[in-house]
């Protein structure tokens, strides 16, 4: 009897990319249901805007290099680089707003560097930075999260018309429907010389991470964990990241705890968790050994403190990540395991 | 001076993986029956394959000498049963390759009549180890965990080395593969008697045996055997289920808590390392003179009826074990020499069992399905998160992808051990072990290249400064000869002309004793550039 060859192992294989990125973008819904709940339509505008445009660029590129388009958009990762930019994007934009990140992240971050597994940048990160360089007036149209104030989120129809033709509501005025950030107002407030004892008193701060903003947080670092029970993702860039972050910030807050916020104002405020869990994580673009996982994810953590409390922006994640990304492969040489059986470096 | 932990240790990386093995163990160990043709190969082991000592229409007994073996790390081979030579030539043998390679076919008479083989020792624990060494080596016995590497050479640790530990491998970690726990189970004194021959082999202060503690059954056998002889010097350790608990390396790890040296063998920290079934075949060729013709081989999977172990003699079809096993059934899809992990699978099963075939698989397509289309690389690590080398799997098959063959070394190509973790749990379904074996054998292929390359240098530069000095002789030679001539006298009386003959005599023979130093000169040279 004749049969098939072919290369071992033979086992059926135990993950698939596909698979993988489906957790992924599983893992996002507590965190992006959160944002719906506080931040309203605009968000699912967002995503569906970036998405869309991801996999219709994803396609585009595919087709054009000549490569299966299917299999490449089946494996999820240009709708899970659209779904993150979404999610990044001030609910109020302007729809051209994803549409630009998102051909950005697609073509220029992603397909132009060989497509899924060589682009050396998050693309989705990539996307994020240049909107925020070119559009910077655009990417602060963030509205009142819903139930501050007594305000209410932006209904569907009022957002859809902000969104799509750019036109206010009748009598409203653009302050009127968007308010700062807490990272944006405490930068503003803190330049004022006000102390942070004042600056939390603002009910736009919440209970520890800025109105909102905290429940977010909570709800990505609940998706993370979910993903790291399922094996997703490694420890090592989560805990980096947010440990470095933490202890810096604990340093400078014990040190001056009128100038400085506190470390849990940093852990939950802004795009600390989704940074951490989901962004950072990105394994294409990240240190891949594990001791190097730990460094890149800590250099994160570090440059977000410093961007978000000496720098020009109010968020430093993505800054951060891209940033790191230059470094992954630097660190990656460098931290390279003891190989079983090798002596330790001591030894050599 | 290794010392055994009273707690295993844990090795980096591995896998849990299903066992599947319960269903080879249902039936007993029974002897397969002799086929009417056998087809053995001279290559079973790693090393040099033997050259056949019998010809076309020879008469062969069982357990005679029918190849010898060529070299230290090669075996000779015996004839499995008692019959006719009908041929030695290239047949298909089970490999990776599906090529063929030499082999000696038997048609058997059905009698199955023993050769006196001289095997046999009386008073082994008095002997010379040298003896026992040689006696081993003449029956034939490899390594048969499944690298079949020639036991005589492992149980030689040479004088630089003291051997502290004797480990004998039953932890099969592979899923199928149950031949090692059903010797152990069915055929415990011939283990234990084997490992008392080795142990005194090569004069080892401990001894240890490490099976997987998924086989309670095989440990208890085992157990009770030791306490029937008597023998108290011998540990048995249930080592944790993990795959590939029952690599070398990794099981020695497991034991000691000591590393075997990158690219080093056991021996470099006092260590000798012997599968159970190669002590079973060593107790055989000792106690009963029977070379290794025989040997437990699982025949299992979803594609045979009737999965169990057997007793097997070389050269048997593959085919004809099936047969034995109740047949295929409609779901085989695939046949596999060796577990799933690291076996390889086979063409055709009109192939001949040989000296390393543990186990035949046939695999339906459930068990083993297609390779799915690779998907390109994320860098997730998954990869080097189970491997058990703590190698970086993903940054070996960039480069080997690359054909940086400078840049896989630097990344300790040579310390995978292709057991296949990686490959399993990428989620790119990357075949990564074909890309580490591609550069494994390219890198091999490179360096006999250069050593040929070098060879050709030296040799022409040897030559160009034969040549050279060659020259410079001449040179030297025609001056003399001119100065010579100038100060040659005027011809005329016939003192002179004596004179004249005389120098021309000497001339010649001047030359003469010069030719012969420049000979001796351009050999000493070249033993000097080579």
């Amino acid at each position: 009897m004749e049969f098939p060859t072919h290369s071992s192992p033979y086992l059926p294989l135990r993950n698939d990319l596909s698979r993988l990125m489906a957790t992924v973008m599983l893992a996002l819904v507590p965190g992006a249901l959160a944002m719906f709940w506080f931040f309203g339509w605009g968000v699912i505008f967002n995503l569906v805007i970036a998405t869309t445009t991801a996999l219709l660029a994803e396609a585009a590129v595919l087709r054009w290099r000549n490569k299966p388009v299917r299999a490449a958009l089946l494996d999820g990762s240009a709708a899970l680089t659209g779904l993150l930019l979404g999610l990044a994007l001030p609910p109020l934009a302007p729809w051209w707003i994803p549409v630009i990140g998102s051909l950005f992240a697609i073509v220029i971050a992603k397909q132009l560097y060989g497509g899924l597994g060589y682009n050396p940048f998050n693309p989705a990160m990539i996307g994020f930075v240049v909107l925020i360089i070119s559009f910077p007036l655009q990417m602060t149209l963030w509205s009142p999260p819903g139930g501050i104030m007594g305000l209410e989120a932006t209904g569907f129809l009022d957002t859809a018309r902000l969104v799509f033709t750019e036109t206010l509501p009748a009598g409203a005025s653009l302050d009127s429907i968007t308010m700062a950030t807490p990272l944006d107002e405490s930068k503003t407030l803190s330049s004022l010389n006000l102390t942070w004892q004042e600056i939390l008193s603002d009910p736009r701060f919440g209970n520890y991470g800025g109105y909102g903003w905290e429940w977010i947080n909570l709800a990505f670092l609940l998706g993370g964990l979910w993903l790291w029970k399922r094996d997703a993702i490694q420890w090592h860039i989560p805990a980096g990241m947010i440990g470095s972050l933490f202890l810096l910030s604990l340093l400078f807050y014990i040190a001056d705890t009128d100038s400085f916020a506190s470390p849990l104002f940093h852990l939950f405020s802004g795009a600390t968790m989704i940074g951490a869990f989901f962004i950072a994580t990105d394994p294409v673009s990240a240190a891949t050994t594990p001791r190097g996982r730990l460094y890149y994810g800590a250099g994160i953590g570090v440059l977000v403190y410093v961007i978000r409390t000496w720098g020009g922006y109010p968020d430093g994640v993505a800054f951060g990540v891209l940033l790191m990304n230059m470094a992954a492969p630097t660190i990656d040489y460098y931290t390279r395991p003891r190989v079983f059986g090798q002596r330790g470096e001591q030894d050599d | 001076m290794v010392t055994l932990l009273e707690k295993p240790a844990t090795f980096p990386g591995g896998l849990h993986l299903p066992s599947e093995k319960s269903r080879s163990l249902t039936e007993p160990l029974t002897s397969a029956a002799i086929p009417a043709r056998l087809h053995v190969p001279l290559g079973q082991n790693i090393g040099e394959p033997a050259e056949a000592v019998v010809k076309p229409g020879d008469k062969v007994l069982r357990g005679q000498l029918i190849a010898r073996s060529l070299g230290y790390i090669s075996a000779p081979v015996h004839a499995p049963t008692s019959g006719t030579v009908r041929d030695v030539g290239d047949y298909p043998v089970p490999h990776p390759s599906g090529l063929s390679a030499p082999c000696i076919v038997i048609d058997s008479d059905g009698e199955d009549r023993a050769a006196e083989t001289g095997l046999q020792m009386d008073r082994v624990y008095e002997a010379d180890p040298a003896d026992i060494r040689q006696r081993v080596r003449d029956a034939g016995i490899v390594g048969l965990g499944g690298a079949g590497f020639p036991t005589a050479v492992k149980l030689n640790p040479g004088p630089d080395h003291i051997v502290d530990l004797l480990v004998i491998n039953g932890a099969e970690c592979e899923p199928y593969i149950t031949c090692d726990e059903a010797l152990m189970c069915c055929r415990p004194d011939d283990i234990i008697e084997g490992i008392r021959i080795m142990r005194h082999a090569l004069r080892a202060k401990q001894v240890v045996i490490g099976i997987e503690d998924s086989m309670p059954n095989a440990i208890e056998c085992l157990r009770k055997e030791l306490e029937r002889v008597g023998e108290t010097e011998i540990r048995i350790v249930a080592v944790p289920t993990r795959y590939p608990a029952g690599g070398e390396k990794q099981l020695i790890y497991t034991l000691t808590g000591e590393e075997v040296p990158s690219q080093g063998l056991p021996i470099d920290i006092g260590v000798v390392c012997h599968n159970v079934g190669t002590a079973a075949a060593v107790a055989r060729a000792i106690h009963h003179g029977e070379p290794l013709i025989s040997r437990v081989v699982t025949v299992t999977g979803a594609g045979v009826a009737r999965p169990r172990n057997f007793d097997v003699r070389i050269g048997t079809p593959i085919g004809d074990l099936v047969e034995q096993a109740g047949g295929y059934t409609p779901d085989v899809a695939r046949l596999l020499m060796g577990g799933p992990m690291m076996g390889f699978t086979l063409n055709s099963d009109r192939l001949p069992v040989i000296k390393t075939s543990n186990c035949i698989l046939a695999a339906s397509r459930a068990e083993a399905p297609d390779p799915p289309h690779p998907q390109p690389c994320i860098r997730c690590a998954r990869c080097a998160d189970v491997c058990p080398a703590s190698l970086l799997p993903q940054q070996l098959y960039w480069y080997a992808f690359a054909r940086n063959l400078e840049k896989v070394q630097d990344y300790n190509l040579f310390d995978c051990i292709e057991c296949g973790c990686c490959a399993l749990v990428c989620p790119s379904h990357i075949p990564l072990v074909q890309y580490y074996r591609f550069a494994k054998t390219e890198i091999w292929d490179m360096e006999r290249e250069r050593e040929k390359a070098d060879l050709a240098r030296r040799r022409h530069e040897a030559r160009l400064q034969r040549l050279e000095r060659e020259k410079k002789a001449l040179e030297e030679r025609r001056a003399r000869a001119r100065k010579a001539l100038d100060k040659k006298p005027k011809a005329g009386d016939a003192d002179a002309k004596k004179a004249e003959i005389a120098a021309a005599l000497a001339r010649v023979k001047a030359r003469k004793k010069e030719t012969q130093a420049a000979t001796g000169q351009a050999d000493g040279g070249n033993g000097d550039g080579n």
